[in-house]
């Protein structure tokens, strides 16, 4: 053996050594990373919630809490339905192709049941809550105004399925959330299909 | 200079300058005390604009022992929080003057760090050899940043609770990861207990202690460089022939008795905020976030504290979410860039042309306007000259390599003026 130093030895060393223990660090960090992420806990308490929406008269709107967040149940009436289609010019998304709902609110009304809308009500912007604003043509929205949802925050306008006018800050549509019907009178916001009657 | 050079290991006798020889084998305190005060030159010319420095460590260290003794009472819950805080404003004893000294402090911080970084502005103390300095200052204001947002959540009154939500939220601008992103920071569906729990451990925890090694490392380099001063000229081109700075002087006893009379005027109008005005007309505390956190009623007018106003008013001005999140990192960003942005032969404003001081009157302008405006609601003419002012904003940094190399300079002294 000599004496002398091999540099291109210790080099090589000095690099596998490093790698190692880069692997080994990073595999360190990743329980403390994961330990940020929703615990089980957070997401017994986000399991889906049953609302009765039998005293939900035409044209009003009630709001239910899921996962903390609002969600909007409206009942609408033939006129709110019929003003859709006319506001399709003025928004970003109509045909909510970029925005995020179940595949079986991904129509016109953004709905399972046209009359009933569910929606998270929290702004695709940043995240406040958009107040109602249903009388048509009054208000921060103007004359021409359809109704809707009027973010004081920032400015962000919807319409009556949660679809963002153009102009607004927000990006997409408000989200739908997974929901179902248990019943005619009862919905299940959370879960895309409701347990069968008489299995639970 | 006498004393800085006299006061050495085994000055003295009797009982404790030994014990003081016995610390000094051991402990190099008068190698360090000599370093960092009695033999460390600073400029002979620094002007009242000299004071922020020192004044931001006196608040630093306020900040952290009037921290440490909130926490004793302060409860990190979602249940708890909001009452615990008007138990320490009622039933702890000098528990308010411990909060609003905290709450006053953390606008006092900020008013002291853009006051240092507008000396900075004006003297060129970015460029070289400072530009690692500048860029540690930087990394220390962005840390604070997140520890007065991480301080501003725990009193869980309705803007915290919605000051939260926003601000979380611009991460999810971020294409492709965003909505994950939040997620994870929160730890929850939506702002929770959890988020509250993991902001406090930040707040007094994680942050702080980033903050003080960002100190340190920033004192270090400045030790290193050495201070800049109000005529930007490098004090060590010319020295005498023990090797001291001509134009400098001790900075002990020098300039700790001359900041010692800063932080005298610092603590009168201090205290004035925190007897007289500790909200300051929902200026330093508001008003919002003397109701409890309500996750179904958003306040009708959502307003970061001041400090944060100038990005905000930005951020607003933006018709689209990814542009305005991105346009409002980007305003902080820049100040990283200023060593190489400025082109001009000169450091201080004093040597500099008509161009480069319209500049920079402008864009202090913008800054104050922008303040004002991110508390405005974001509606019809406030929007418009919230983007007018951003316009100007961009362009101080955007157009810096232009100006300051056409700008007319005038020559600059070869040793310090001094007005005495």
């Amino acid at each position: 053996m000599s004496d002398e130093v091999d540099p291109s030895r210790r080099q090589f060393l000095t690099a596998a050594t490093m790698a190692t223990g880069a692997i080994g660090a990073v595999f360190a960090v990743a329980p403390f990373v994961a330990s940020w992420k929703p615990s089980a806990r957070a997401m017994a308490l986000g399991a889906p919630v049953e609302v009765d929406i039998s005293k939900l008269e035409a044209g009003a709107m009630m709001t239910v809490q899921w996962r903390r967040q609002p969600i909007w149940i409206v009942h609408r009436t033939k006129e709110m339905l019929d003003r859709l289609q006319v506001n399709d010019p003025r928004l970003k998304d109509p045909k909510s192709e970029n925005s995020d709902q179940p595949s079986y609110a991904r129509n016109e009304e953004r709905a399972r049941k046209p009359e009933y809308l569910v929606l998270i009500g929290t702004c695709t912007h940043l995240g406040c809550l958009p107040k109602q604003r249903f009388a048509v043509g009054v208000g921060e929205g103007g004359p021409d105004w359809p109704g809707g949802w009027f973010c004081v925050c920032h400015g962000s306008r919807f319409d009556l399925a949660g679809r963002v006018f153009d102009g607004s800050p927000a990006p997409v549509n408000l989200r739908v959330p997974p929901y179902d019907f248990i019943s005619d009178t009862r919905i299940l916001v959370g879960a895309d299909a409701a347990p069968k009657k008489g299995v639970a | 200079m006498a004393t800085a050079t006299e006061r050495t290991a085994g000055a003295g006798s009797g009982r404790w300058s030994a014990i003081y020889r016995w610390i000094d084998a051991r402990l190099p305190v008068t190698e360090f005390w000599k370093a960092q005060m009695t033999e460390y030159y600073a400029p002979k010319n620094f002007n009242i604009w000299y004071y922020f420095g020192s004044l931001a460590l006196l608040v630093l260290v306020l900040q952290i022992v009037t921290g440490i003794f909130l926490t004793m009472s302060y409860k990190p819950s979602e249940a708890e929080a909001f009452g615990s805080i008007e138990y320490i404003m009622r039933d702890v004893e000098w528990g308010w003057l411990i909060r609003y000294i905290h709450s006053t402090g953390a606008s006092a911080f900020f008013i002291v760090v853009y006051l240092h970084m507008l000396r900075g502005l004006m003297y060129g103390s970015y460029k070289n050899p400072r530009e690692l300095l500048w860029i540690i200052g930087m990394l220390i204001y962005v840390s604070l940043m997140a520890e007065a947002f991480f301080g501003y959540v725990l009193p869980w009154g309705n803007m915290s609770f919605w000051g939260a939500q926003v601000i979380v939220s611009l991460f999810g601008a971020i294409p492709g990861v965003g909505p994950d992103l939040v997620e994870w920071i929160r730890g929850d569906y939506s702002i929770s207990d959890v988020t509250l729990n993991r902001f406090f451990a930040l707040h007094v925890a994680a942050v702080p202690l980033v903050l003080i090694m960002l100190v340190v490392v920033h004192l270090s380099a400045l030790r290193e460089v050495g201070s800049n001063n109000p005529d930007g000229i490098e004090i060590k081109k010319h020295k005498d022939s023990k090797g001291k700075p001509l134009d400098g002087i001790p900075f002990h006893p020098y300039y700790t008795y001359k900041d010692l009379v800063g932080v005298g005027v610092f603590l009168i109008l201090f205290a004035g905020v925190i007897f007289f005005a500790p909200t300051l007309g929902g200026l330093f505390l508001e008003k919002p976030n003397f109701e409890p956190a309500n996750a179904l009623n958003t306040p009708e007018h959502i307003a970061p504290v001041w400090y944060f106003t100038p990005y905000y008013a930005i951020l607003r001005a933006v018709p689209d979410k990814l542009t305005g999140a991105a346009l409002m990192a980007a305003a902080v960003v820049l100040f990283f860039f200023l060593p190489w942005l400025d082109r001009s032969p000169v450091k201080s404003i004093r040597y500099r042309g008509w161009l480069f001081k319209l500049f920079l009157a402008a864009f202090v302008v913008a800054f104050i306007g922008l303040g004002y405006l991110g508390m405005q609601p974001a509606q019809g003419s406030y929007v418009i000259a919230a983007r007018v002012l951003s316009v100007v904003y961009f362009l101080f940094f955007l157009l810096m390599p232009w100006y300051t190399r056409v700008d007319k300079t005038r020559p600059v002294p070869d040793r310090v003026t001094y007005h005495a």
